[in-house]
């Protein structure tokens, strides 16, 4: 056995070499199957993350559809409804640099907004119903419209389609239960990165 | 003697609570308004059962509770109902909310009261109900609903009864002026409390020994009852429910529990004797012990104020001078806070006003850096690490926070209060906890979001299949009617003549007809006998029947009847000796027989109301039109809509005719037309295209006109609103040069 | 009424950072002291030209990353990392070591982290360990305590030692420190070493000089203990484990002895780093458990590096190694909160 190793030793460590690839390929294939981790999808990971207005504003009609784009490698900067917090998230899970906003899909708001029928202008067209991406008007042909609040988000694409412009889109108003502390006012060290900033 | 355990952290900031005891327990006059927020504590706003104008007197029901976490208002005073409206809150938002506003009549002339000095003779539960309807709520710090703390649930024994007279937090003295001076009513609040518990094995009431003359006093009061009276080492902050818990008991409530889940239910002392004045004589809770203290003061005491009493009018009781204070605190330095205005009333938890000078409590320094010295996590009552707290509430880190256990902090300051650097942690904390809070809300939202997006989707998307699926059917039938066509064509063979294929058509009929003559045969024959039975029936009821209608009815079904049976006698003869006979022939009979019970009259009817509506509306149009209206869109939709269903009843009428014309209606048919094109001349020559974009213009001019104002109004008040309201005035404008650019081209 | 609106507490206590740096500083004086009563004005020198260094580098670190100078200046925590390292130094060293020294601790090792609060490892030793690797020369070469010289260097000798460090001085007046005696030892009895090393011999129990040094740290330590500047946990875990690994291993002073228990306490840096370097908030751990182990850590290297090791003396280096485990160490010795049946550990995902 020795000897014939000595004898040949190019072939024989073609040969170890080879047993040894194939070992470890029935390995590795094994535990390719017998332990695989089945993750969550990553689109439904981006999904997650997506504010889920569905306004359509990134260019596709919905946040499921944009979380698709991304996953198929579209910029994550495009979506001004959830801002540079949401970005910064997704940039997060795909573990990319975080860019900031494309202002061509529109403006990071600050103030959540909720659409708002003037309820003795509105005269049932039914239109906002159908644009509603999130089945939030309530009303029927000729019957006034209205919204409800609770599961609007604010998109405003009921805005466009109403032929007597009768849809506002105002601030949410802070409540009582919904009231919080605002952040302590940003101390000296933050202050003087604004003014650094400026200057 | 009362074992004591110790808790971690804690401070021992300067008590100040001399000042406030210096003077006997005070009284200050009613004030002009009475101020009652209508929800006062956690939970859901009361209801109010009084209107503006009406008198009430003082411990009447004012608003009821509305919900279970909730707890009834009464008024504080008799007096007048002035109004109901948004009030500043004490809050620590400044927002304003709902509030009854009494103008008191300086007579405080009371209800009847209905007092009940043997309440052990009552059911717990009917107690508990008065406590409820007493309105009485926590009256050390949070203001929860006492009656639901008094009724646990059946699955939780309370084995301890824990009345909190700790009063921790630095000038307040309210809870321990009321043990000194009315001793014998805290006692019999835990006596109380103890029986609506189910006497628990231990009840306890925790001072700290700072006040040893409340101890000494409720010793006294307590002498040969089983109540425990535990004094343990002053700190702060001993009084928080749950420190109390542990060192009274060595327990700790599981973090997401309450105190019930282990078998424990604290009560404020003041909460006990103001359950026991509620049960034994009738009391609503209208006033409350308020510390009045801080060096911007003449007086510094305690007093007892009715409920709903502005702080700027208990300040002047105690000559307040303003340029003096640094701001003006409910509650304590450690936990309370600051409010904007004097105006805001004293409700159930206000135990203290502190009006502060400058040198005792000054602005907050500016915070320097954290150099993680550790003094606060050795302060922090919860063994939380409150730096590390602080770190990630500044990079807005919300899992790590949570994993920190953020939601266990009980805000009491600690932390802050030892800070070196002046860093405000616990205002960290609190924005950090809103954040989550709101960051879960938003996340929820999210999700049915979501959820709604992908309902729509997929009910938009099976209204399409559906749509799709009787395209498809339409189109394969088509195409085999295309098909059999061709094939006719190919059977014709070159011959394209329209007889032979006629000729062929009639062929397959009759082939289609022979392919079971046997069958058909008998079939026809059951339906021979059905329709016979029919007529019979039919004949039957005709006899009987007693009114020309129902005559007229039955009368109608046995034609329908009779008609049938020929028809399926014909049928029958004809398929006795076919193929010789034509069926079509017999197809047309039977389709002339239901044709003279075809409901036209009825359709012609409709018709001729619809056009007079339609008329109508058209007048009423051109009058809005010549008025201007508002209305003129409506009432031109509704034009539409009626012009739409005339048309519709026209078809479907113009469907029967072809084949009744020559036999039942052409007068109705013939006035129906002639009404329609009436109809639509009269439209016409009401509305020209110009005219109605004339009339357009007019009335966006005057939607503009109203937007503009609107506009105007809302800059002058700075409303927030004015964005929104500028682009629609700009869409307005935009419309409004459209049309009329339309209208000269037209 | 202008009323702010603010969230509690509203009360505030008393310690200001500030403070605590000015009652660190004051604490140092009974060690200052014993050092320029033994070593002569080189010391105190020392300090004085590592503070202004300090202060000015600081101010200029501030400026370029535009901060308000004054208010951080004041904070003193530039004041303490000057003076600590001062303390540190060997007395007579050139200013321009002193420049070096500081450059590094107050810009590389805390500006450049991010400022006070952010800089992972304790500035003056990261000053002190950059200095004693680059000039090992000058770094090791102490004076003589006065009790064997009988002189200590003249002003004019200290001020003509910061332009040439040592050589300036009279010849004869450095060398070993009682530390240097034991390393070099070879296989000789403790009682020998002691009779051979005129410093040890000259002093009561860890060298002349050196001792009373360290008991005039000990004493601003336990000022500021009493102060409640900081708590005890990790001096205590430092001095305990140190005194434990030396008492163990002192070998009843056999020729592969350590040192005596009394050596180890009370001389080189031992009390300097025990209540003035291991007591940095900062670059130490969070938690009193964690504060004990991270002395008890000090300690351990401290005893391991002065046995085995290298350089002459080790509390420099143990202490930049122990804040390397400082996070780690916080890691596992998080408290239990209040409600909850164990601790959490930190890194746990809440997924």
């Amino acid at each position: 056995m020795i000897e014939l190793i000595s004898h040949h030793p190019i072939a024989s460590a073609l040969i170890a070499l080879g047993s040894l690839s194939l070992i470890f390929g029935a390995v590795l294939g094994f535990a390719a199957v017998r332990f695989k981790v089945e993750g969550d999808p990553v689109v439904a990971q981006i999904d997650a993350l997506l504010p889920q207005t569905q306004c359509g504003q990134c260019g596709h009609p919905g946040c499921r559809p944009y979380a698709q784009g991304i996953a198929n490698g579209e910029p994550i900067n495009k979506c001004p409804p959830g801002g540079q917090s949401t970005i910064n998230a997704i940039a997060d899970l795909l573990d990319v640099e975080a860019p900031t906003l494309d202002e061509e899909h529109g403006e990071e708001s600050d103030i959540p907004t909720v659409a708002y029928i003037r309820e003795d202008e509105c005269i049932g067209c039914t239109k906002c119903i159908q644009a509603c991406p999130m089945d939030a008007i309530l009303g029927a042909a000729k019957q006034m419209h209205t919204v409800i609040a609770d599961e609007c988000t604010g998109c405003d694409l009921c805005v466009d389609p109403c032929p007597v412009d009768c849809i506002d889109m105002i601030p949410v108003q802070t409540t009582l239960s919904s009231w919080t502390w605002e952040p302590p006012k940003a101390d000296l060290i933050a202050t003087d990165r604004k003014e650094h900033q400026a200057a | 003697m009362t074992q004591i355990w110790n808790i971690p952290g804690g401070i021992h900031p300067p008590e100040n609570k001399q000042q406030s005891l210096r003077a006997p327990l005070g009284h200050i006059d009613l004030p002009a308004e009475l101020v009652l927020p209508l929800n006062q504590h956690l939970g859901a706003p009361a209801e109010p059962v009084v209107a503006v104008g009406d008198n009430v007197k003082t411990g009447q029901v004012i608003a009821q509770p509305g919900g279970q976490f909730s707890a009834a208002v009464h008024a504080s005073s008799s007096g007048r109902v002035i109004a109901i409206e948004d009030r500043p809150l004490p809050h620590p938002s400044g927002f304003a909310g709902p509030c009854i506003v009494i103008a008191p009549d300086g007579l405080d002339t009371w209800i009847n009261l209905e007092p009940c000095p043997d309440y052990r003779a009552q059911e717990p539960v009917e107690l508990v109900q008065k406590i409820r309807l007493a309105g009485i709520a926590g009256m050390g710090g949070a203001g929860f609903p006492t009656a639901i703390k008094l009724a646990p649930k059946a699955n939780q024994p309370i084995d301890t009864l824990i009345l909190n007279g700790t009063e921790c937090e630095p000038y307040i003295t309210a809870d321990d002026r009321l043990m000194r001076d009315r001793p014998e009513q805290v006692i019999e609040g835990a006596r109380l409390m103890a029986y609506l518990l189910g006497e628990p094995d231990r009840v306890v009431i925790g001072i700290e020994d700072n006040k040893p003359e409340a101890i000494a006093a409720l010793r006294a009061a307590a002498e040969g009852s089983p109540i425990e009276i535990a004094g343990f080492p002053t700190k702060y902050p001993s009084g928080g429910e749950k420190q109390l818990i542990t060192i009274l008991t060595g327990r700790e409530v599981p973090a997401g529990k309450i105190p019930a889940d282990i078998g424990i239910v604290v009560q404020n002392v003041g909460t006990a004797v103001a359950a026991w004045r509620a049960v034994v004589r009738g009391e609503p809770l209208i006033s409350r012990i308020t510390t009045v203290v801080g060096e911007a003061l003449d007086v510094q005491r305690n007093v007892e104020v009715r409920l709903g009493t502005p702080v700027a009018h208990v300040l002047a009781a105690h000559g307040f001078q303003a340029a003096k204070a640094s701001r003006i605190v409910l509650g304590g330095p450690m936990m309370g806070y600051a409010i904007e205005t004097g105006d805001v009333p004293v409700v159930k938890t206000t135990n203290c006003i502190l009006a502060p000078s400058q040198q005792e409590l000054p602005a907050p320094p500016p915070a320097q850096a954290c150099i993680r010295c550790g003094m606060c996590s050795e302060a922090c009552p919860a063994s939380l690490l409150p730096q590390q707290l602080y770190w990630y509430a500044r990079a807005q880190d919300h899992e790590k926070l949570e994993a920190y256990n953020l939601f266990d902090c009980i805000e009491c300051g600690a932390c802050a209060y030892v800070c070196p650097s002046s860093i405000p942690l616990v205002h960290y904390y609190r924005a950090a906890k809103g954040d989550i809070r709101q960051a879960q809300v938003d996340k929820e939202k999210a999700d049915r979001s979501r959820e709604r997006f992908a309902f729509r989707q997929e009910r938009i998307a099976r209204q399409e299949a559906e749509k799709e699926a009787k395209r498809a059917e339409r189109a394969k039938a088509a195409a085999a009617a295309k098909a059999k066509m061709a094939e006719k064509k190919s059977n014709a063979g070159t011959a394209s003549d329209p007889v032979a294929t006629a000729i062929a058509k009639a062929k397959a009929q009759q082939a289609s007809a022979q392919q079971s003559p046997v069958e058909q045969r008998a079939k026809l024959e059951r339906q021979l006998s059905a329709a016979q039975g029919r007529l019979a029936l039919a004949q039957e009821k005709l006899s009987q029947a007693e009114t020309e209608e129902q005559a007229e009815k039955c009368r109608a079904a046995v034609k329908t009847a009779e008609i049938k049976l020929t028809d399926v006698q014909q049928k029958l003869a004809n398929a006795k000796d076919a193929p010789k006979d034509d069926p079509v022939a017999a197809a047309i009979e039977r389709a002339k027989a239901k044709l003279t019970m075809s409901p036209l009259e009825k359709l012609n009817a409709t018709i001729a109301t619809l056009s007079e509506r339609l008329q109508k509306a058209e007048a009423k149009l051109a009058q809005a039109q010549t008025e201007q209206s508002a209305h003129v869109e409506a009432l031109q939709l509704g034009v539409d809509k009626l012009r739409a269903k005339l048309n519709e009843a026209q078809e479907e009428l113009a469907s029967h005719s072809p084949t009744t014309a020559d036999e039942r209606a052409p007068d109705d048919a013939a006035s129906a037309a002639i009404e329609r094109a009436k109809a639509k001349a009269a439209a016409r020559a009401a509305m020209s295209d110009t005219d109605k974009l004339r009339e357009q213009v007019s009335s966006l001019e005057v939607r503009l006109d109203k937007a503009r104002q609107k506009l105007a109004d809302a800059e002058a008040e700075g409303s927030p609103h004015v964005d929104a309201l500028r682009t629609a005035a700009d869409k307005l404008a935009n419309k409004l040069a459209d049309t009329q650019s339309r209208l000269e081209n037209a | 009424m202008a009323l702010m609106r603010i969230s509690s507490p509203h009360a505030t206590g008393p310690n200001r950072t500030t403070q605590v740096m000015l009652t660190v500083c004051l604490a140092t004086l009974p060690g200052l002291m014993a050092l320029v009563w033994h070593f002569g004005p080189g010391p105190l020198i020392n300090v004085l030209l590592a503070s202004i260094f300090a202060l000015a580098l600081e101010a200029l670190a501030l400026k370029l990353r535009k901060r308000p100078i004054g208010f951080y200046l004041r904070d003193g925590s530039a004041l303490v990392t000057g003076i600590l390292l001062g303390l540190a130094l060997p007395p007579y060293v050139p200013w321009w070591l002193i420049f070096v020294g500081v450059f590094f601790a107050i810009v590389i090792a805390k500006h450049l982290y991010g400022g006070l609060g952010y800089n992972p490892f304790n500035p003056a030793m990261v000053g002190y360990v950059v200095l004693l690797i680059s000039f090992p020369l000058p770094m090791t070469q102490w004076v003589l305590p006065a009790e064997l010289t009988q002189q200590t260097p003249t002003l004019i000798e200290t001020l003509l030692g910061l332009a040439q460090g040592t050589q300036g001085l009279p010849d004869g007046i450095t060398g070993a420190t009682p530390l240097d005696a034991f390393r070099q030892n070879t296989g000789e009895l403790v009682l020998d070493v002691y009779a051979q090393s005129p410093v040890l011999a000259a002093g009561q129990w860890a060298g002349a000089g050196f001792e009373w040094v360290n008991l005039g740290f000990l004493l601003g330590g336990a000022l500021l203990l009493q102060q409640r500047i900081f708590t005890w946990h990790a001096p205590v875990g430092m001095l305990a484990t140190l005194l434990l690994l030396s008492a163990l291993f002192y070998d009843g002073g056999s020729s592969n002895s350590a040192g005596s228990p009394w050596l180890h306490l009370l001389s080189g840096g031992t009390m300097l780093g025990a209540f003035f370097i291991v007591t940095d908030p900062v670059t130490s751990t969070t938690s009193t458990k964690g504060r004990l182990i991270f002395g008890a850590g000090v300690g351990l290297l401290v005893f391991c590096i002065r046995t085995w090791g290298n350089y002459p003396d080790a509390v420099a280096f143990a202490v930049l190694l122990m804040n390397f485990a400082a996070p780690f160490i916080d890691y596992y010795t998080t408290p239990r909160t209040y409600g909850h049946t164990k601790p959490r550990k930190a890194t746990e995902k809440s997924e």
